[in-house]
């Protein structure tokens, strides 16, 4: 009789020496379905997966992977026995053609030297026609979409022979659309009898895709449920411990006076290229205004250039009737504009530094914590005890390296730094990238409580949901421009995506476009 | 990956910050201690007695006062070198030009001496230690400058500034500087009054018998100084944590709107500064003059100071010391046994590989794997292709 189940980790359990990772972990994934593995960020999904692949060497625990025992296994054994795994961050070559990366390592070769070109576009057509995948295998990794790309690591997991595919966050950077192609592609996976591991914290994907889920918290699994049986309420009590407001409630604000005015600013990006080509906005207060894009667009250089931090080339930056164009970067914030950057660890936060330092980021040289150029230790430490209180940090230590938190906290630190200013502009990029459920909800209360005492928000996102959850307008973003403005409400997330790929400009974008520039 | 949520985080966040502090002290000792018994493999090795090799390299550094006086001068320019190269790195500089610093800040000072013949005490000592300070840092700024403006690399640049520092002091002082009558390549002697006292007549009034002829000198005690200065700065200063902050997250400070370029033009500059004050020492409190070629790698030992000190201004006095000890005890080891001088080198660095050896474990462990586990991810990547190829 064959083994049902594909992958059986028994008591599986990761200690390292501040947290243990795997407590005890069970996991059956059946063959030939899609299985899902949702919790928080350090809930201890990643170190499993990596346990199961053989990068990490468990504690305790039996693995079962095929029907063969694993002990002490590197990724080479589970391969050989059916195991790919397609990483959160790819892993391509960007020079090389796709099928020069899928067949890197294994390459056919003729007359015994030669590496066989032929032989590999072949077999690379032959998988992408067979899952849908529609790749070209003569295409540079460098030219493709990052939806593109993920096939290509898909493709070569395949290549490997694998009919276990674990997927680490893989829609994370996708755009509507091209979550939706996944999706097709991995039920035809399914159909043909692979089994699929499916990572990630978006609970909206796992009752749509899933056909079972695997909660896990802190370590351990909470649950085992079936996705058609449950409801991303139910998931989320499951990964948080308590109830969460999935959705927060955004009440009617009073707009005023225009803070953020921004108009035909352009700037060249590193290799010279126009990445913003003559952008025009402008946010009153009280507003929130959400930029939709894919990454990759300007959004990124559009932060920068009003934060002071990349040069424009042309067009101007006003803020409240101030020109602050290619400003300093000290110079725009203490004119009351705080910046939360889209990546918290580069950018955010220095994560030597202890929680009291970090909170003073930025206003160190204010003259609350600086007297002729000496640092008060002691009210950075009080400041800190008050932002802590208020906010509710874990841990409640103004001494502890920020490095320590978990996700959520370092961006809670953030918010907390960046908010306590009472900025007259907020710029908000990628506000929960990465960060729990509790934690979102936290961020997207404290930027709606902005915006309700008053400040402009400028919301750069990547995730529609908080794009449309919050924004009282949205503007699209595609090549370094604004291709479509909407009321907040009159749009839906498929419209949004077509404007974000460049399908609808052409056509009906072109009217919005004008209207909004 | 940690875990929040249960009030019992933040204690135990708390109890790993401070069983942290006492690994950061514990880690050095025990690779010195490693190091003395890899050191003692070596001497029985050569058919000598390990036992009586360091208890001769101890009684060398610690018979009477003598010796420990010399540990301490021996130590002095050790302390300033090392700060340099400590402080640099605080702002994730690699400041490998603390030699060519120092001869620049010894040349500096003993020229400005030269040309204040009449200069009063009280106001010649300020001076020459300024213009000491102000030698090296300068010296270390331009390649500071290079890097924060044209993210030329500090390393390759410092060390030709050495190249220039060693090259141009010894043309000068051969060809310019050089003492009338003399066939030494040195300058003439500073003025009286520009020398730093000996401690020999302190320490005896205070009844320790450090003899008359004993080279340590005030000098010493502006490396003690310059250490807690160091720490001053790094800690207590904006701009030391604004140094910290760009050494630690270049961007996430430049995204605080700090200014990034300056703040390492100043770091590279203090930290000359330091190297620069080498000259107290080896100009003002020993030869009295510039001497060609007199510092034979005193900088290049800071950066070994540095490493062992992990970067700490108190960790370099620590390791400074260490270098003293072993240095001084070579003298006797050279003298009565027949280990020869060289087999302290070999200990030395021995000791430096298995400080950085251990910091790396340390860090390893402290970080959960979170950058070995990268490593390994990276290492995982070659091993499946290369089984998958066979």
């Amino acid at each position: 009789m064959p083994e049902q189940n594909a992958v059986e980790m028994r008591g599986v359990t990761k200690r390292y020496p501040r947290v243990v990772a795997c407590d005890c972990v069970d996991l059956d994934v059946r063959r030939g379905e899609i299985h899902a593995i949702i919790g928080e960020n350090g809930a201890g999904k990643s170190t499993l997966m990596k346990i199961l692949y053989g990068m990490v060497r468990p504690d305790e625990g039996s693995i079962r992977l095929n029907g063969t025992s694993l002990i002490g296994h590197a990724p080479s054994d589970s391969i050989k026995l059916g195991l790919g795994m397609v990483h959160q961050h790819f892993m391509l070559i960007d020079p090389f053609t796709v099928a020069e990366n899928v067949v890197l390592g294994i390459e056919p070769v003729r007359a015994g030297l030669l590496v066989d070109g032929q032989a590999a576009r072949e077999r690379v057509e032959r998988l992408s026609s067979e899952y849908g995948l529609a790749l070209d295998p003569d295409e540079r990794i460098e030219n493709l979409s990052v939806g593109l790309e993920q096939r290509a690591e898909i493709v070569k997991v395949l290549y490997r022979g694998a009919d276990i595919l674990i997927l680490d966050e893989p829609t994370g950077v996708l755009t509507p659309q091209e979550v939706a192609e996944l999706f097709l592609v991995l039920r035809s996976l399914r159909q043909s009898g692979r089994t699929i591991i499916f990572i990630t914290h978006k609970l909206n994907e796992v009752i749509e895709l899933a056909d079972r889920v695997t909660v896990m918290r802190d370590g351990r699994v909470t649950g085992v449920v079936s996705a058609s049986e449950t409801t991303p309420g139910e998931l989320a009590r499951m990964m948080v411990g308590r109830d969460v407001l999935l959705r927060v409630e955004r009440g009617e604000a009073t707009q005023g006076e225009p803070v953020l005015a921004v108009s035909k600013l352009s700037a060249v990006g590193r290799k010279g290229a126009h990445v913003l080509d003559q952008v025009n906005l402008e946010i009153r207060s009280g507003e929130i205004l959400g930029i939709a894009g894919v990454q990759g667009n300007g959004q990124t250089e559009l932060v920068d250039v009003i934060t002071g931090l990349h040069a424009a080339s042309s067009g101007n930056v006003m803020l409240s009737g101030t020109d602050i164009t290619n400003r300093r970067p000290r110079v725009i914030r203490d004119m009351g504009v705080a910046h939360v950057p889209e990546d918290r660890l580069a950018r955010g936060l220095v994560p030597e530094f202890t929680v009291a330092e970090n909170l003073v980021l930025g206003n160190q040289h204010h003259a609350e914590y600086c007297h002729h150029g000496l640092i008060d230790v002691v009210k950075i430490e009080e400041h800190a005890r008050e932002l802590i209180a208020e906010h509710d940090l874990r841990p409640a230590d103004p001494s502890v390296r920020a490095s320590h938190l978990s996700g959520g906290n370092q961006q809670k630190l953030i918010v907390a730094r960046e908010f306590d200013s009472d900025p007259a502009l907020l710029v908000a990029s990628q506000p929960t990238r990465g960060v729990d459920i509790g934690a979102i909800e936290f961020v997207h209360t404290s930027i709606l409580k902005m915006r309700d005492a008053g400040a402009a928000v400028l919301l750069v996102s990547a995730e529609l949901s908080e794009i449309m959850t919050l924004s009282d307008r949205i503007a699209v973003m595609y090549g370094g421009r604004i291709v479509a403005e909407f009321e907040g409400g009159t749009v839906t997330e498929e419209d949004l995506g077509c404007y974000m790929t460049g399908a609808a400009n052409d056509s009906r974008g072109q009217a919005t476009a004008e209207g909004a520039a | 990956m940690s875990s929040p949520g249960a009030s019992g985080t933040a204690t135990r966040v708390s109890r790993i910050a401070g069983t942290e502090r006492i690994v950061d002290v514990l880690a050095p000792l025990v690779a010195v201690l490693a190091a003395f018994l890899v050191g003692g493999l070596v001497v029985a090795a050569i058919g000598e007695s390990p036992l009586r090799f360091y208890s001769t390299l101890f009684r060398g550094a610690f018979a009477n006062a003598d010796s420990v006086g010399l540990v301490l001068f021996n130590a002095t320019p050790l302390i300033f070198a090392g700060l340099a190269v400590a402080f640099a790195f605080r702002a994730g500089l690699f400041n490998i030009g603390g030699e060519g610093q120092l001869y620049i800040g010894s040349f500096v000072c003993t020229w400005v001496a030269l040309q204040l013949p009449g200069a009063p005490r009280v106001l010649l000592i300020p001076v020459l230690i300024l213009a000491s300070a102000a030698g090296g840092g300068l010296w270390a700024a331009i390649p500071g400058y290079l890097k924060a403006r044209l993210g030329v690399h500090e390393v390759i640049n410092t060390i030709m500034m050495n190249f220039i520092a060693v090259g141009l002091t010894s043309y000068l002082v051969i060809n310019i500087f050089k003492e009338a009558g003399q066939m030494t390549p040195q300058t003439a002697t500073i003025p009286i009054a520009g020398e730093l006292p000996r401690l020999a007549y302190f320490f005896q009034s205070l009844g320790v018998p450090l003899p008359a002829a004993n080279p340590l000198n005030v000098s010493f005690l502006i490396a003690l100084a310059a250490v807690w200065l160091a720490w001053f700065i790094l800690h207590r200063t904006t701009l030391g944590y604004e140094i910290r902050a760009v050494g630690h997250n270049a961007s996430a400070a430049e995204c605080a709107g700090i200014n990034v370029r300056r703040t390492l033009v100043l770091a590279m500059l203090l930290s000359g500064a330091f190297a620069g004050l080498v000259a107290t020492n080896e100009v003002m409190g020993f030869r009295h003059r510039f001497l060609d070629n007199f510092s034979s790698g005193i900088g290049f030992m800071g950066i070994a100071v540095a490493l062992l000190g992990r970067n700490s201004p108190f960790g370099v006095l620590f390791a400074a010391l260490l270098f003293g000890v072993l240095n001084t005890g070579a003298l006797e080891v050279d003298l009565f046994t027949d280990v020869p001088r060289e087999l302290i080198l070999v200990v030395q660095a021995v000791t430096i590989i298995l400080v950085v050896v251990g910091n790396e474990i340390v860090r390893r462990r402290r970080e959960g794997g979170a950058t070995s586990r990268r490593r390994s991810e990276a290492t995982a990547i070659g091993q499946d292709g290369s089984a998958e190829a066979s």
